[in-house]
């Protein structure tokens, strides 16, 4: 190695810089095996940096308060020069954040990455993922359009629905008894301070807790217990530059993806930018459909697949608590899974299809969010429901229960 | 497995666009062309004439539609702007009180700067030629797309006045399964004879709801022409990056 030059010495002397480059990148070993999967990691991050940055830059032209939040906007898109870019930048982002996470999620699912050792890193996602669907929620809300505003209106009043203290508690959450520029204010300190710093911390503590242990893969093998006599792991490449440069096409199509949308349907069909956004809100005027965005669309599916009293629970406190239940369940997922084996490539049959099913359930779930009420919808959100949360509730046992295949020692090739 | 989930996710991508296009009432389909700056032109000076007494387009200003729209600075203030106070740089908002709209309309008349992102431009279309003559309201017409709006017929003059809903069943085709008109119903007896025959009409409509659909998105064409850029960049790139990897990863015995 050549030596290092002056100034890295001077740093390294008084903080560790080379010491972090080579524990987090060059020293950090990634299986080689790592497939298409490993990508949405990286990709979620790319989006968040985004998000961040277009975030600044519409927080200098947008105005919080009920009278000009929605002209502000309108104002960016037309009058800021570049506007209408940024602020697609950053709408499409939110829907592509989601939708990188999830998958993200899936492949810990697919290969049991939140197995011991790495519960804390699952329970760290899960986090992120929770601060993520507040800090959506809260943007969707900053345009003050009829979406923005009706959509609020229906998610705020799912806590009403806690006996007790429910009523105090929508009360408090808008400060106001009814929706208002208060409500907006605070949802935009939130949304652009508080929620964002949290996020960032939950992303930091998500990766140191990762490069402590090191990263799952496909297989589920664990490539520390096979090194050379330099402590390298066999089976691993350094995360720079082969993960880093590596996955660099990955990340060009993936932007093509973005950019397609971005610059040819920002609206994303409706799903994207819901049309009824582009009116101002108006708390005289129901429209005539309110869905959440897409990216709530399971959880709302299951919110309103319980439209039953169960025993001495009303139909909305059952629906409030099934979907709190179904965001809840996934944070106890390390602990869920019995399996001796980490990846569905070794698990047995149950195992797959539980995994396929539940899958299927979620994207059904999703799409029937966004979807008005009718007799089969509803029998078909119910059913979701049911798979759902058998997926969890059953795992104890039939990843006991089943024969796995045996692990191969080392990554095959 | 990838590829259930993507057709899945397609599936259900399609059908909810389907459903969401359906609606009740069949609208007519229009295809707006933002590069037709005579058509524009056109579309807004329809739009001051007969619109613009009412509804603003409170989000737009003067001068940038002046500048998108190719119309010298002297011309657009003499024959465009009507207001004596308004400045070029303004926002095209036209006063009408919202209690003097309510008083005389029953709601205020909307601000139309983004009316096609909402409704959409096949909305407006059909909307806007369908007026009929309906006795039991205010101003005396009704409308088969929005029933029952607020609004008169203000280009009654142009259209003339159909004199009575226009009939789907009048030689036109149900839909099978929905009993939805496949076609909208055209008129079957004028009670006022326009100025315009059918077609011109359709003309002078196509232009307003191609105007609107610009004013909707002003940017459209910047949005696409830069996209295109994006992608020429993104495709080099995506050569560079594929070269440097397989480059890096010949050390790796795979």
């Amino acid at each position: 190695m050549s030596k290092k030059p002056a100034i890295l010495e001077w740093l390294d002397r008084r903080l560790p810089v080379t010491n972090a480059y080579e524990k987090h990148m060059s020293k950090y070993y990634a299986p080689i095996n790592f497939n298409f999967w490993y990508v949405f990691g990286l990709l979620a991050m790319v989006v968040f940096i985004n998000q961040l940055m277009t975030g600044i830059w519409l927080t200098m032209s947008y105005t919080p308060s009920a009278e000009e939040a929605f002209n502000s906007v309108e104002y960016i898109m037309r009058d800021v020069e570049m506007g209408w870019l940024i602020r697609y930048m950053h709408s499409t982002g939110a829907s592509f954040f989601f939708l990188t996470v999830y998958l993200h999620m899936f492949r810990g699912v697919l290969y049991g990455s939140y197995q011991k050792p790495r519960e804390l890193i699952w329970v760290f996602g899960m986090f992120v993922y929770l601060v993520m669907m507040a800090e959506g929620f809260m943007g969707y809300v900053l345009p003050w359009g009829q979406t923005s505003y009706w959509g609020a209106q229906v998610i705020i009043s799912l806590f009403g629905a806690i006996p007790v203290i429910g009523d105090g508690l929508t009360e408090w959450i808008r400060g106001d008894f009814l929706l208002s520029g208060i409500t907006l204010n605070r949802f935009f300190a939130l949304h652009v301070i508080a929620l964002p710093l949290v996020l960032a911390l939950l992303v930091v503590l998500h990766v140191l807790a990762l490069h402590e242990v090191g990263s799952n893969n496909p297989d589920g093998i664990d490539i520390k217990k096979h090194m050379d006599e330099r402590g390298v792991p066999l089976d691993g490449v350094p995360f720079h530059p082969y993960f880093t440069v590596g996955k660099l096409p990955q990340v060009v199509l993936f932007l093509m993806v973005f950019c397609a949308v971005l610059f040819f349907m920002p609206e994303g069909g409706g799903y994207f930018l819901e049309h009824p956004n582009f009116e101002p809100a108006n708390s005289l005027k129901t429209p005539e459909h309110i869905a959440p965005t897409w990216y709530y669309g399971a959880f709302y599916s299951i919110l309103r697949a319980i439209d039953f009293p169960i025993f001495f629970i009303n139909a909305k406190l059952g629906g409030f608590m099934a979907m709190a239940g179904a965001i809840a369940i996934l944070f106890v997922l390390p602990w869920l899974d019995r399996s001796p084996v980490r990846s569905w490539r070794y698990k047995g049959w149950m195992s797959r299809t539980a995994i396929v099913m539940f899958a299927i359930a979620f994207v059904v779930l999703t799409y029937l969010g966004g979807q008005p009420v009718s007799f089969w919808n509803g029998v078909v959100a119910k059913i979701g429901t049911v798979i759902y949360f058998s997926f969890f509730l059953l795992m104890p046992f039939y990843t006991k229960w089943e024969k796995t295949k045996p692990v191969p020692e080392r990554v095959p090739r | 497995m990838i590829k259930k989930i993507l057709t899945l996710v397609c599936a259900s991508w399609l059908a909810t666009s389907a459903i969401a296009a359906g609606g009740e009432v069949h609208l007519d389909s229009m295809a707006p062309d933002m590069s037709n700056t005579t058509s524009l032109q056109e579309g807004l000076s329809t739009y001051m004439d007969y619109c613009a007494g009412c509804h603003s387009l409170g989000h737009a200003r003067y001068n940038r539609v002046a500048r998108d729209l190719e119309i010298p600075e002297d011309i657009f203030m003499d024959s465009i702007m009507f207001s004596q106070d308004a400045k070029f740089g303004d926002l095209m908002k036209f006063a009408m009180p919202v209690a003097q709209g309510k008083k005389w309309f029953g709601v205020a008349p909307p601000d139309l700067t983004m009316v096609t992102r909402v409704r959409g431009v096949d909305w407006v279309y059909t909307y806007l030629r369908s007026f009929y003559k309906d006795e039991s309201r205010p101003y005396g017409v009704n409308n088969s797309v929005f029933k029952d709006v607020g609004m008169p017929h203000v280009m009654l003059g142009l259209q003339g006045l159909c004199s009575a809903k226009p009939s789907a069943q009048d030689g036109h085709t149900l839909d099978p399964l929905t009993g939805v008109a496949t076609e909208h119903g055209a008129c079957a007896s004028q009670d006022i004879a326009g100025t315009l025959s059918t077609d011109e009409f359709d003309e002078v409509i196509y232009d307003l709801v191609n105007f609107l659909n610009y004013m909707g998105e002003p940017y459209q064409m910047d949005r696409k022409r830069i996209g295109w850029f994006v992608f020429a960049f993104l495709t080099v790139l995506l050569v560079l990056a594929a070269l440097l990897k397989r480059e890096l990863y010949k050390d790796i015995k795979h």
